[in-house]
């Protein structure tokens, strides 16, 4: 237990240390806001679709926790490079410990950021329909950070270096992003589209912070959270068991 | 003879390379026992079969009678180790790197405290304990991985060439605690260095490896007078020959000197 909570903080406080990446963090999403969120937001609205940017602002906030999240688990590739996986996978811990307590880390982060992200959207114009909704979406971001810090820490223990990480950004990453309707509706779309966005974990995840925030969604609350846990104890069990396999 | 360490016929390969090729021996409780040899014979990579962080390819390799590779957490219990490369986060401070060693090897709040504090004030760093690990110099990091691998009294020590870089004040207090920690609790020390008269100090036996083989055992006279030499040094280029030896860079290696590069003008 002490192995989880000290593996824990220690992604905490790294990442209150580190104000600068958490401004240059805030960079992107900021620009999908203001740029999309008032450059479409004409036209989205002569199409029907009511406030763009009340529509996007939770897709948004999903982004932030997924990227967060995955580079969370990803930055287990500089402990192998710079030494410090050495150290905790000799300890007297079991292995599973090691690695949960660094995912629940790497998910917290996230879900900081993701929180930031939140005040971001309130100041450039974002009103969630309740303010009920905020703890219920907070649930669902949490969900979000543990599906993704899981998937980077499976990522991170299977890779040996560096070199696949543009890989994984341009052919996983992005596409999880792109695919889950962050950016636009669900609804009518092709049926290819319509297919791969179901298989889409961040799908349900946004999904349900529609649901939780501006009250409208396309899968259902109830859905979304059996999904995300589901999904997310799977990844969680193969980031263990990848991490268990790690060789130095 | 009650082995704390037993070696078998390990043989590690990576690919063809056979980076340990059928070693055996063992090493009794109590006792300081040096491994040399040249840059790349293998001496790390046993170790880290020792240690769980690699798995044998073939022999039988024990712990305080427990093999490594199916009873990981028992035999990580059993042992305390200073790596050879670094390993400590750079972006905690010194005192958070002590602290979160001592949680991870159970070693209870009050006495964690104690024994960093007397470890940080010992190796110089109390003053720094505060400061991240990013802004010490290579010294000072080395010292912290040293004092570190002290905070709790395992039974058998590994040290893989702990004094790198070390200034010979900061040696000679590595060595006298060592020692003292051998007499005293009867740990069971396993050293790689270059030096060779740190290893004719304080090693009761040593094994000479090249090549990913032993080419000679026994204690440091012994060494000597098998190979008709009046140092261990000479004794050592006897064994070995005097060829350097290269060792290709790996892929850790080359990403630090990337990190280097990008971090470089911050970094000092």
């Amino acid at each position: 237990m002490n192995a989880i909570y000290i593996l824990w903080l220690r992604e905490v406080k790294k990442y209150s240390r580190s104000r600068v990446q958490i401004i240059a963090s805030l960079g992107q999403p900021l620009l999908y806001l203001l740029v999309l969120g008032f450059g479409l937001g004409p036209v989205f609205k002569k199409a029907g679709g009511g406030s763009y940017l009340q529509f996007m602002a939770p897709g948004i906030i999903g982004m932030a926790v997924l990227f967060t999240s995955v580079f969370s688990g990803i930055a287990l590739l500089w402990d192998r490079q710079f030494g410090f996986l050495k150290e905790t996978l000799v300890a007297p811990v079991p292995r599973i410990n090691v690695m949960i307590g660094r995912t629940l880390g790497g998910a917290t982060v996230a879900m900081m950021q993701g929180l930031l992200i939140v005040i971001v959207c309130l100041i450039a114009g974002f009103r969630p329909v309740s303010w009920v909704g905020i703890p219920v979406g907070i649930g669902f971001m949490a969900m979000i950070a543990i599906v993704f810090a899981a998937l980077g820490t499976s990522i991170g223990s299977s890779l040996q270096d560096m070199q696949g990480f543009q890989l994984i950004m341009n052919f996983l990453v992005l596409p999880i992003f792109f695919l889950s309707g962050a950016l636009f509706p669900l609804n009518n779309l092709p049926k290819a589209l319509a297919f791969v966005t179901a298989l889409d974990p961040l799908s349900y995840g946004v999904d349900g912070l529609r649901a939780a925030l501006i009250g409208t969604a396309h899968f259902g609350a109830l859905l979304d959270a059996v999904v995300l846990v589901i999904v997310g104890a799977g990844l969680l069990c193969l980031g263990a068991w990848r991490f268990s396999k790690i060789e130095i | 003879m009650n082995a704390m360490i037993r070696v078998e016929n390990l043989v590690k390969k990576f690919g063809d390379f056979a980076a340990v090729d059928n070693i055996s021996f063992e090493v009794p409780k109590g006792e300081i026992f040096a491994f040399l040899g040249p840059n790349g014979a293998g001496k790390t990579t046993t170790i880290k079969v020792l240690t769980t962080l690699l798995k044998a390819t073939s022999g039988t390799v024990e712990l305080d009678g427990m093999n490594p590779a199916t009873h990981e957490n028992e035999v990580r219990k059993r042992f305390g180790i200073v790596f050879q490369d670094p390993s400590l986060d750079q972006d905690l401070t010194a005192w958070e790197n002590m602290d979160l060693h001592g949680v991870l090897y159970h070693v209870p709040g009050k006495v964690r405290r104690e024994r960093a504090e007397t470890l940080l004030k010992l190796f110089e760093l109390w003053e720094r304990k505060d400061a991240l690990v990013k802004t010490f110099s290579g010294g000072m990091r080395r010292r912290l991985e040293i004092a570190r691998g002290f905070l709790h009294t395992p039974k058998i020590l590994f040290l893989d060439e702990p004094t790198l870089g070390l200034d010979p004040q900061s040696r000679n207090q590595l060595w006298t605690h060592v020692k003292r920690q051998n007499e005293a609790d009867h740990v069971t020390v396993f050293l790689t260095t270059h030096y060779m008269d740190e290893a004719d100090r304080v090693a009761d036996r040593i094994a000479v490896i090249d090549h990913g083989r032993i080419v000679a055992i026994g204690t440091a006279t012994q060494l000597k007078e098998k190979t008709n030499t009046q140092s261990l040094e000479e004794a050592f280029l006897a064994l070995t020959g005097s060829t350097i030896r290269e060792e290709a860079a790996t892929s850790a290696d080359q990403l630090r000197q990337m990190a280097k590069m990008f971090r470089g003008g911050a970094r000092r």
